[in-house]
């Protein structure tokens, strides 16, 4: 018993410590209703245990006297059993430990020692009886029911004492002391039951052998001086003069080609913390910092503006940044790049002054405007007094060069793609496409003379097959000027004379042998020279003194010998497309244009080129030539003449220089034709 | 034909280089220890010049280091040190798993380590060769002498980077060889002029750091390891080459220990020492004392070739340096317990200037606040309650502006309180086109000897002026207008059908047309160039015209701004009026 009251003591004692419930009644009273409130399921923990302990310590009534010292409140049980109702009998039941409910529906609560039953008090009470005994029963708060016999039994003051103790979480024995001094029996010190019992060895008395050979082994060593206190270790290093012998000329031992690191660079003005205000970035230039690549960067932080040196904060990405560094001193290849340090003035090459190499054409003289549609040749006669020009509107136009006045249009059907004056100047004739035409211009004997010259023409007597016709027009067309009218079967892209003003050249927009055609304007024949085609054909010319033909296709241009009948040259020209072409001794394409060449003239007398290009613009260059043929021509561009508007994506579509004076004719794809001087 | 077959790969360039991974292979070293023993002795990638043709015919992304670097590697005594270590971890892991207590100790005090002398040696074979290389190493340095005592890296290599950069500060101070500062974001930069060469160095600010996740302590710290070492060996030939004592002796020690109590309060015995030398207001004993009747007057040769001109303006350089140096010579500092103390007393300390800062700062404070003879207190709080008359409050950037300008600079722009100038960096040089900050101007002005300031305010005036007279005109010009319309609509009624115009004058600028005539010419000559020196110089003024470019953006960004401060200056004397 003592022993199950102390087991339950210290989870008694820890619940009451947990629960820690209210005390505002008085003790007595949460006693009676804890008990009373068992049955309506109401359980609290501490009131069960109370309960369990109650009822074990209850039916066990009359124990013997020779227990009763080590247990008062079983003492107190058998003084208090004289209960009020059956004073005499002892009515003890005997079921057992079993849940009285079983009984619930009986007139009986169990069986007596002698087998007799029990019958349940008579509860007859109602309310004001109760009312009225606890008025009345002073002993009322004591008295508690036996469920076992029904029989309301009276606490004596050990049992209400013991439910109290329990109550407060103490041992329900008075005399118990839970804090006793422990008393050791077993330790290193104290073996009040030793292991063994055996006696001490003998030579657990005499000192060791073994080990005075061996102290007296370490004793001779340290006598000798060869065994020593272990040094104590230095961490600390010790610095000295590493550089004492230093060779001045002493180069890294590793290799020459070693390459210092670079230093980090110096700050600037954006990386103080007080910068003045136009490094702070504006609000665009943040966010473009913030939304770009951290190696995109040009500044690798945010400058800042702070007011005092107080308020400046620390750095948070510092050791990043010598972390980069460390990264950057073992990881990264080093290369020596040499750094080109040249004056971009030494670079521009020393030419001749412009003003040195005049005459040319400096400024826009005279704008000939009548065209209404893009003008896409022009020539100019031998005297230099006429222009003619064609265009894609239908007509040819006549101008007299120093008024820009029209003299005369003819127009024609289609669009004009190529004119040319004969440059006999005994002869008055300008070829188109496929008309040859006398202008009528200028002094009449000359153009008489030349209508003379075509109409001396008798027919052969047999006619020769040729690949063209012939005709003569008649009536208004002759009127306005045409003479001859040469009949291709093909479109024609180009006509050019020969210098002599009797023979014509024709290239013909086709991919067959049957490109190029020259004619005998006096005898009225044409033939064909080339048995093969050799690609398209971009534009023909004669050679202006000798018997040489030349032929430029896309990337070739060949030389005929007239005479020989043969090909006495191929050329290779270093361009995508070749477009036009002009024979002087010394010529090197211009490679200053934006845009695509249209057009290239040259001088008769003057030592001047020009080009013309689809950027609107003509460069006109002074081509030197030196007798010594070990020095390259100099070529050296004097000017950039400006003035045609690029229409269509067309800039000047042919140039021509005046045969005597250092003036230049551009046509252009803005309907006009321009001269400059 | 004979001969023997010719194999790919087997000469030329592929044989001159070697990939990391086999580099490693041959060194018998774990990538970690590889990665050390290259930042030890200072080895790096080379990029070949044909990386298909070194890489066998692969395009993979290798790293290739030169052949002759990794033989070179080969013979480092180190390498077995590394592989000792290895083996002692081994051995310590295995005792501690039988838990045999006296190998692990017996193997702890057996512990392989590893010297870098000989390193430092060969990686700078002169003394000047090191020097020239000391900024990295004095940066990292100074960034782990700030790092906390715990945890991140050995406590022993921090407390030596502490000792080492405070011995390098005293040996700045007492070679008085600091010639620029500059407060920047990220620290404060340092220049110093040691044996001729130029020595830049960061520090951080005084914050504890937020240590990143992303860094590789391990890799920070072998440089350390390789820069303490340096450092202490320059350390050493500096402080020999002034006399000192090195280790660094503070003089009159003996007075300081006077009072052992009051020093044990502060530090233990074995910090003291580098903590009063870390105080940095105390000077440091000579082997021989200095006798002022040693510095001999030196004999000044002219070197070949130098014109008359150059001497002069190299005497005038040397004559500027020596007044740098004497720069806050008798001035007397006191320090706010606000400022930054180690920054500004190193730097007054370097110019010659006294400091001192309250007792309960730090260690070795000089002199009281109280001291009458304290002619400049720097200050960096917005209002002072007291100030004793005779001294100048400033805020810190006074001390730092006036080092970068040589000179000291009027007080006044630098009150506690005021609206401080834009701080310049006094590395930047500004050569012809570039922008120079009107800070900059003033400041050069200044040191010229020019008095700014009365042109300043006369400059407003005359703007006021100007304003007034605009407004003027603005109003006849308004008049006029009036007049005209007027005129026109009376001379509406009575149009006349034919109308002569004036024909204008037209003016030759002589000068313009000479100028255009010049850039056709120029630009007709760039048209004649070759292709390759077209590209280049087009590269070239490619460059030059972002570089202006630029510059215009500033300086037009300045102006805006300047023409809104007035604006709001002039709307406050508006609404005060």
């Amino acid at each position: 018993r003592v022993s199950e009251l102390r087991r339950q003591q210290p989870s008694q004692r820890g619940l009451a410590g947990r629960g820690g419930r209210p005390r505002s009644q008085s003790p007595t009273e949460t006693l009676s209703r804890r008990i009373q409130a068992d049955n309506s399921g109401l359980e609290q923990i501490p009131t069960a245990q109370l309960e369990s302990a109650l009822s074990q310590a209850l039916p066990k009534r009359p124990l013997p006297t020779g227990c009763s010292q080590s247990l008062p409140g079983s003492i107190a049980c058998s003084d208090m059993f004289p209960p009020p109702l059956c004073p005499l009998q002892d009515i003890r039941n005997t079921v057992g430990n079993i849940p009285m409910e079983w009984y619930q529906d009986f007139p009986h609560i169990g069986y007596d020692l002698d087998g007799k039953r029990i019958y349940k008090p008579v509860r007859s009470k109602d309310e004001l009886d109760k009312f009225l005994e606890q008025m009345e029963n002073p002993e009322y708060w004591r008295t508690v029911q036996d469920k076992m016999t029904g029989v309301d039994v009276t606490l004596t003051d050990e049992q209400v004492a013991l439910v109290q103790r329990l109550q407060r979480g103490q041992f329900g024995d008075v005399h118990f002391n839970p804090y006793e001094p422990a008393v050791d029996f077993f330790s290193s010190e104290v073996m009040l039951h030793p292991v063994t019992n055996r006696p001490a060895d003998k030579r657990s008395f005499i000192p060791s052998l073994l080990e005075k050979e061996k102290v007296s082994k370490l004793v001779h060593a340290i006598k000798m001086g060869w065994l020593k206190p272990r040094k104590p270790r230095q961490d600390t290093p010790t610095f000295y003069d590493l550089w004492a012998q230093e060779d001045p000329n002493s180069i890294l031992g590793r290799h020459k080609m070693h390459v210092p690191a670079p230093k980090v660079p110096l700050p600037g003005h954006e990386e103080s913390y007080n910068p003045p205000p136009e490094y702070l970035l504006s609000e665009e230039e943040k966010l473009a910092w913030q939304q770009q690549e951290s190696s995109e960067r040009k500044l690798s932080f945010l400058p800042q503006r702070y007011q005092c040196l107080r308020t400046v904060p620390a750095y948070s990405r510092f050791i990043h940044e010598r972390f980069e560094r460390c990264l950057d001193l073992y990881l990264c290849p080093r290369q020596r790049k040499m750094r080109v340090n040249v004056d971009p003035e030494d670079l521009i090459p020393r030419l001749p002054k412009p003003r040195d190499l005049q005459p040319f054409p400096t400024t826009q003289a005279l704008v000939y405007r009548g065209h209404s549609s893009l003008v896409r040749c022009l020539s100019v006669s031998p005297s230099g007094q006429w222009l003619v020009t064609g265009s894609d509107d239908g007509t040819v136009r006549f101008w007299e060069v120093c008024t820009a006045r029209c003299m005369r249009t003819l127009p024609v059907p289609g669009v004009v793609k190529s004119v040319a004056w004969n440059p006999n100047p005994s002869v008055c004739l300008v070829a188109q496409s496929v008309l040859l035409v006398n202008p009528c211009l200028g002094d009449k004997l000359l153009y008489g003379a030349t209508d003379q010259l075509i109409d001396a023409y008798t027919a052969p007597e047999e006619q020769r097959l040729q690949p063209v016709t012939w005709e003569v027009p008649a009536g208004g067309e002759r009127d306005q000027g045409v003479r001859l009218v040469i009949k291709h079967g093909k479109p024609v892209k180009q006509v050019v004379w020969h210098g002599k003003g009797d023979y014509l050249a024709s290239v013909l927009a086709d991919n067959s042998n049957l490109q190029v055609l020259i004619h005998q304007s006096s005898k009225r024949w044409s033939q064909n020279p080339f048995r093969l085609s050799q690609g398209q054909v971009q534009c023909v010319l004669f050679h202006p003194l000798r018997p040489f033909f030349f032929v430029a296709t896309k990337r070739h241009v060949r030389v005929y010998n007239l005479l020989k009948q043969e090909l006495a040259k191929k050329l290779l020209a270093n361009c995508k497309w070749l477009s036009s072409m002009a024979v002087h001794p010394a010529l090197s394409p211009s490679r200053h244009h934006k845009k695509a060449l249209r057009s290239v003239a040259f001088h008769k007398h003057y030592p001047l080129f020009a080009s013309g290009s689809d950027d609107g613009s003509v460069i006109v260059c002074h081509g030197m030539v030196y007798n010594d043929l070990l020095q390259n021509p100099l070529i050296v561009p004097v000017k950039v003449l400006k003035g045609h508007a690029l229409t269509q994506d067309l800039g000047v579509l042919d140039v021509v220089f005046h045969p005597t004076q250092p003036w230049l004719f551009s046509a252009g794809a803005d309907g006009t034709a321009r001269l400059y001087t | 034909m004979g001969g023997l077959e010719k194999k790919k790969y087997e000469r030329g360039a592929a044989t001159n280089y070697i990939t990391r991974n086999k580099a490693r292979k041959k060194l018998q070293l774990s990538l970690a220890d590889f990665r050390r023993l290259c930042i030890l002795k200072g080895v790096y990638p080379h990029e070949p010049k044909h990386k298909k043709k070194v890489n066998k015919g692969s395009t993979a992304a290798r790293t290739f280091y030169l052949l002759k670097d990794i033989k070179f590697l080969l013979h480092e005594p180190i390498v077995n040190k590394f592989r000792e270590y290895k083996v002692f971890v081994r051995k310590l892991r295995k005792a501690y798993a039988k838990s045999e207590w006296n190998s692990v100790e017996r193997l702890k005090d057996n512990k392989p380590g590893y010297k870098l002398d000989h390193i430092v040696k060969e990686r700078y074979p002169t003394f000047i060769d090191a020097l020239r290389d000391l900024d990295d190493a004095l940066s990292m340095c100074f960034l782990f002498a700030t790092f906390p005592r715990t945890g991140k890296c050995h406590v022993q290599s921090i407390h030596l980077c502490r000792r080492l950069t405070v011995e390098f500060l005293n040996y700045i101070i007492t070679s008085r060889s600091l010639r620029k500062v500059f407060l920047s974001i990220k620290g404060i930069y340092y220049q110093a002029e040691v044996l001729g060469q130029p020595i830049t160095w960061i520090t951080p600010y005084a914050f504890s750091h937020d240590h990143p996740t992303d860094v590789d302590y391990r890799v920070m710290a072998t440089f350390t390891e390789f820069y303490t070492t340096l450092l202490g060996f320059v350390n050493f030939r500096i402080y020999q080459t002034l006399n000192l004592h090195y280790p660094p002796k503070i003089e009159g020690q003996a007075a300081i220990e006077l009072k052992p109590e009051e020093r044990e309060a502060y530090a233990l015995e074995s910090e003291s020492y580098v903590e009063k030398l870390s105080a940095l207001s105390a000077s440091l004993s000579r082997v021989v004392a200095p006798n002022p009747e040693d510095d001999v007057e030196v004999d000044e040769f002219p070197v070949d070739g130098e014109s008359a001109e150059q001497e002069e303006a190299r005497r005038k350089e040397q004559e500027l340096l020596e007044k740098q140096k004497k720069l806050f010579n008798g001035l007397r500092f006191f320090l706010n317990r606000e400022v930054p103390r180690e920054p500004l007393a190193f730097i007054i300390r370097c110019f010659g200037g006294e400091v001192s800062w309250d007792k309960s700062v730090c260690i070795g404070a000089t002199y009281n606040v109280t001291d009458p003879q304290i002619t400049h207190q720097i200050v960096d709080r917005p209002s002072l309650e007291k100030q004793v008359i005779g001294r100048y409050y400033l805020q810190p950037q006074w001390v730092f502006d006036s080092v970068n300008a040589k000179m000291c600079l009027p007080v006044a722009d630098y009150f506690p309180g005021v609206l401080l100038h834009p701080h310049l960096s006094p590395f930047v040089s500004e050569k012809e086109g570039d922008y120079i900050p009107p800070e900059k101007l003033k400041l050069l002005a200044l040191q010229r000897g020019e008095n700014q300031e009365s042109g300043e305010e006369e400059e407003e005036e005359e703007d006021d002026e100007d304003d007034g007279s605009e407004e003027e005109d603005d109003t006849d010009r308004e008049d006029e207008g009036r007049l005209k319309k007027m005129e026109e609509q009376r001379s509406q009624g009575k149009k006349l059908p034919v109308k002569v115009t004036a024909g204008k004058v037209k003016l030759e600028d002589k000068q313009r047309l000479a100028l255009e005539e010049q850039s056709e010419e120029k630009r007709l000559a760039i048209m004649t160039m070759k292709k390759r020196e077209k590209y280049l110089y087009q590269k070239i003024m490619f460059g030059k015209k972002r570089k202006v470019r630029e510059a215009n953006k500033l300086a037009e960004k300045r102006k805006a701004h300047d023409a809104a401060v007035k604006t709001k200056k002039k709307s406050k004397k508006a609404r005060r009026e």
